[in-house]
């Protein structure tokens, strides 16, 4: 018996074995006393509470909201906030990090130290300390409603938020969206025919600046094919406050601006490292090829640099989300605010509503995880 | 076919090297060169002149009240001043601030004696020891000390005891999740590993919501949560995840033959990790380490949205005091100022930590 | 320049900062030369064949290739580029790109050749330096030896009239050096200039026209391999010779 104990395979058995009984034990303990106390404190339990009225307002919502809407409904709200405000600062972010990232990487010396410092400035701020900046001493040193900042009479700029022009969806809206689509797809296949002209006769074909005209030319096209009218309402100052128009509230601005320039931090350095860590000897092997830079750059650099950067610049984007979160501090209604914040305050049901929450980023986390493994398997197979 | 003589070393020209030299490669180098030292300078001059004379050249540094301030336009650091202490302190009573300041001093010592202390044992000893007596010394209740209620404690003094405790606790949990992460054992693997991915995949507000709020629920109603302890647990089972990850990344810089050569001479498993693995890949993940330890450290910010008052909670509280409403830029600068400093003091460490164990590694 | 002459360097001289590395080069090259260059670590022979296809700047002197100065001016340094090839210590392949991409790459983006012409013309080489079978694997799934060679063929593949070569075998394991030594002299009985830095004295023997001896940053001693290594004048040659064939 005790010969069996020294069995590496029995101890290992056994060590489970325990650790499971104890987690069993310590999750029924939990348990138990759970029940008992949400009880006491005459909490409910289920997904009852989803189809409860809400009782609240929110103010900023892409779709309707109103008090007599289900708390199912609020999570909705806060869903879509959290994606909207996610989706901007990525976008917001990447553009940003990239830009600085180049910058980081130029041989004029000043500029070079001057985006070090950058992103040894904003690195080293708390993120909540940067949304609480902007929120409070930018944001709300602007003026009031009526002695707003304007910008060719369209776009205001207040303690209130940022109002610009709303359009509606009306044909030319729709047609100028559509020639943005018309023109992508052209691009990708004019693309491919100079690919495959190029691979049968040698000649290489620029799309780059074809591409960039179509882009900016189809959705003008577009623009006077569909109306040229894009049923704009302008916000206009009545009275002590403006009407028409779309407002943009303080604490969404302040929110993006603090989440992209935190973020744009640690993309600038993983374009950078990802740039650096293509060894010297590339550039040279390129060089005594003939390869001019532009060639150099588009063929033996970035292929080879993008594979480097990509798996750390999408893990900033999922901390960005993941920190869209400390919108709670400035009331921004995304969806731990109102749901993990108001919702719970009213219904009380913390398990639920936390573990719904968590699930949701989870979810989130996962599947981008999922996708970079995807990439990494691929890249894998050229690289042994 | 020619046998040459001995050339003489001589000094470079004049024109490629030295001051002028080095202005015209690196910053003049060509027209977009030129153009770009020019936007540069050009942008420098409008954010640099206006802040300094905005923080320092208009400030008022000495008085006691707002009107002192009034007088020049710039900064007003009597509001700092005035609230110094609760900025360093939070709530604790004046008379026992002493014992927080020698636990300041006990640390010093305790870096003196970590640098120039031969014994590993004898480091590990000293370590503790400062951990008992500064616990012994914030908290009170025996040797004679008052006891010191943690909802008095605010400041930096709370942004540290957080950030610490947080690391200290975190880091042996973080390492027996990357042990569980690596081990044979599929039912330790999947409990670990399930637990690291889902802490990683949920903002660390979810987890202090769910440690100040559910917590309290798991467990009969005598026992009650300190909130301070509430938020503790949860922040360092939410770094406890990171480090085990940064664990794991050195776990998996040590060659197998390390892992083969420990089983060859007989080591248990736990003699193994401990002797021979883990010192290995604690050396190489080091860097990683301390960036967590700095991600901690701004992290402890998120603690005022459940109701304590770290550093950034005070100053906050602080500038809505009715009487001093008004200089909440001055306080988030002074906040910035002190992260900065306790930041770039960490990345410092870290670099320096990188370059002693650098010699040891190939 | 002579007509037979294709590379002429004249009191070259260049610093890193203040530190003098290349010290009064003076060195003629003949169209079809093998030219091999020796010495001892930090004597400049790698700076120096480098500041051929300008991958090192120099502040004195001159250096002409095929009638092409070598000045800042940019036509000309794309000019001396495309009759000059590089073969690297560390190879320096592209990993990303299939060993067949490696070599069709710069026959299809500068000779703007179609990519049947450029696979025939890569499979060619490929089958000259023994290695077509590996056409469609990757760098990194190949040994030092192969990839070394691989990368000879990439540069052959512009039929340049130069080619250098970097300490082409100090990265190979022992056992490898031969397969890409014994293409090395198959290409040099093909005709083409070459130019290069190495240890290997065995190659030296066989197949350079001159041996250069760099010490210091100078040349010291340069002479036929006869010679060279039966009748060391310097005293310095003496003790290098000494040192590198004492095993």
């Amino acid at each position: 018996m005790l010969a069996a104990l020294r069995n590496e395979k029995v101890r290992g058995f056994l060590f489970q074995l325990l650790t499971v009984v104890g987690l069993v034990a310590f999750l029924w303990y939990i348990g138990v006393n759970t029940l008992h106390n949400i009880e006491q404190r005459g909490i409910q339990t289920g997904f009852g509470f989803l189809e409860g009225t809400a009782g609240f307002g929110i103010y900023e919502s892409p779709i309707s909201f109103t008090e007599t809407d289900t708390h199912a409904r609020v999570f909705l709200v806060g869903l879509l906030n959290t994606l909207i405000v996610g989706f901007t600062g990525i976008l917001l972010a990447t553009i940003l990090g990239i830009f600085i990232g180049i910058l980081r990487l130029s041989n004029n010396w000043l500029i070079r130290k001057i985006a070090a410092a950058y992103i040894d400035i904003f690195r080293n701020i708390p993120i909540l300390l940067q949304i609480f900046f902007w929120y409070n001493v930018v944001l709300k040193s602007l003026p009031g409603p009526r002695h707003s900042l304007e910008f060719f009479d369209t776009f205001f700029l207040n303690n209130r938020g940022l109002l610009i022009p709303q359009f509606s969806w009306n044909s030319t809206t729709l047609t100028v969206l559509a020639s943005f689509v018309v023109a992508a797809v052209a691009i990708f296949f004019l693309n491919r025919w100079a690919n495959i002209r190029q691979e049968k006769t040698g000649e290489p074909f620029t799309v780059i600046w074809i591409g960039i005209a179509t882009f900016i030319l189809a959705p003008i096209v577009g623009f006077f094919i569909g109306g040229a009218d894009f049923g704009f309402s302008y916000p206009e100052l009545r009275g002590f406050n403006f009407s028409g128009g779309k407002s943009i509230s303080p604490e969404f601005l302040a929110l993006t601006f603090a989440l992209t320039i935190y973020t744009a931090t640690f993309i600038a350095e993983a374009v950078r490292s990802g740039i650096e860590a293509v060894g010297k000897g590339q550039k040279e092997a390129a060089i005594s090829l003939s390869l001019s830079p532009y060639q150099t750059l588009k063929l033996v650099i970035l292929p080879q640099a993008i594979r480097i950067s990509i798996p750390p610049i999408i893990n900033q984007y999922l901390n960005l989300v993941k920190n869209s979160s400390l919108a709670a501090a400035i009331g921004y209604p995304e969806i731990v605010t109102v749901f993990a914040g108001t919702s719970l305050n009213q219904v009380g049901q913390a398990i639920e509503i936390i573990a719904i929450t968590m699930l949701v980023y989870l979810t989130i986390s996962l599947s981008v995880s999922a996708i970079l493994n995807w990439f990494n398997h691929k890249m894998k197979i050229k690289e042994r | 076919m020619a046998v040459y003589d001995m050339k003489p070393t001589k000094s470079a020209p004049v024109n490629s090297k030295g001051a002028w030299h080095w202005v015209r490669e690196n910053l003049f180098s060509s027209p977009l060169n030129i153009l770009l030292t020019f936007l540069g300078v050009g942008l420098l001059y409008l954010i640099i002149p206006p802040f300094l004379q905005w923080a320092y050249f208009d400030a008022t540094f000495i008085g006691s009240t707002r009107e002192d301030c009034a007088v020049n336009g710039g900064a007003c650091w009597v509001f700092i001043n005035y609230k110094l202490d609760m900025f360093m302190y939070g709530f604790y009573p004046e008379g026992e601030r002493w014992r927080l300041n020698l636990g300041l001093g006990l640390f010093v010592l305790l870096l003196l004696a970590l640098r120039y202390l031969k014994s590993t044992l004898m480091k590990f000893a000293f370590f503790n020891l400062f951990l008992v007596a500064a616990a012994i010394l914030t908290i009170g209740g025996t040797l004679g000390l008052e006891m010191v209620p943690t909802d008095r404690w605010g400041g930096l003094m709370l942004t540290i005891v957080v950030a610490a405790t947080g690391i200290i606790v975190a880091f042996p949990i973080g390492v027996f999740l990357a042990l569980g992460r690596a081990s044979d054992l599929p039912i330790i693997r999947s409990i670990c590993v399930t637990y690291i991915e889902f802490i990683r995949g949920v903002p660390l507000i979810t987890i202090l919501f769910m440690s100040s709020i559910i917590l309290p629920l798991f467990f009969p109603e005598g026992i009650t949560f300190d909130k301070l302890l509430r938020a503790l647990i949860g922040i360092a089972m939410f770094e406890a995840a990171y480090i085990a990850e940064n664990i794991r990344g050195g776990l998996q810089a040590i060659p197998k033959g390390q892992y083969e050569a420990a089983d060859a001479i007989g080591l248990s498993y736990w003699q193994k990790m401990g002797l021979v693995i883990l010192p290995q890949a604690l050396k190489v993940a080091i860097p990683n380490l301390v960036g967590v330890s700095i991600a901690l450290f701004q992290d402890t910010t998120l603690v005022l949205i459940i109701g304590l008052f770290d550093l950034l909670g005070m100053v906050r509280l602080s500038a809505a005091d009715s009487y001093w409403l008004g200089f909440e830029t001055e306080g988030y600068v002074f906040v910035t100022f002190i992260f900065w400093f306790f930041c770039y003091s960490m990345s410092r460490f870290s670099q320096r930590l990188e370059k002693r164990f650098n010699t040891n590694l190939q | 320049m002579e007509e037979n002459n294709i590379i002429e360097i004249k009191n070259l001289n260049k610093w890193y900062g203040d530190f003098h590395v290349l010290k009064e080069i003076n060195l003629t090259v003949k169209k079809g030369e093998i030219i091999v260059v020796c010495g001892p670590s930090g004597s400049g022979k790698s700076t120096l064949i480098r500041c051929i296809n300008r991958l090192e700047e120099f502040q004195e002197g001159s250096i002409v290739v095929d009638n092409i100065e070598l000045t800042h001016d940019i036509k000309k340094i794309k000019a001396v580029r495309e009759e000059v090839a590089m073969v690297f210590q560390h190879f320096n392949l592209f990993p990303h790109l299939s060993i067949l991409d490696n070599l069709t790459l710069s026959p299809m983006w500068v000779k703007k050749m179609a990519r049947k012409d450029a696979e025939a013309l890569a499979m060619k080489y490929l089958t000259r330096v023994n290695i077509a079978e590996q056409a469609h694997k990757y760098p990194n799934q190949l040994s030092g030896g192969q990839q070394q060679r691989v990368a000879i063929a990439r540069s052959l593949c512009k039929n340049p009239k130069i080619m250098l070569f970097d300490e082409p075998t100090s990265a190979l394991d022992p056992e490898m050096v031969a397969e890409v030594l014994d293409v090395m002299i198959e290409l040099a009985k093909e005709g083409r200039t070459m130019v290069c830095v190495t240890h290997e004295m065995g190659f030296a023997k066989k197949v350079a026209d001159r041996i250069i001896f760099m010490d210091n940053g100078q040349i010291v001693e340069e002479n036929i391999p006869d010679k060279f290594f039966k009748n060391p004048e310097s005293d310095r040659l003496k003790l290098f010779l000494e040192q590198i064939l004492s095993h």
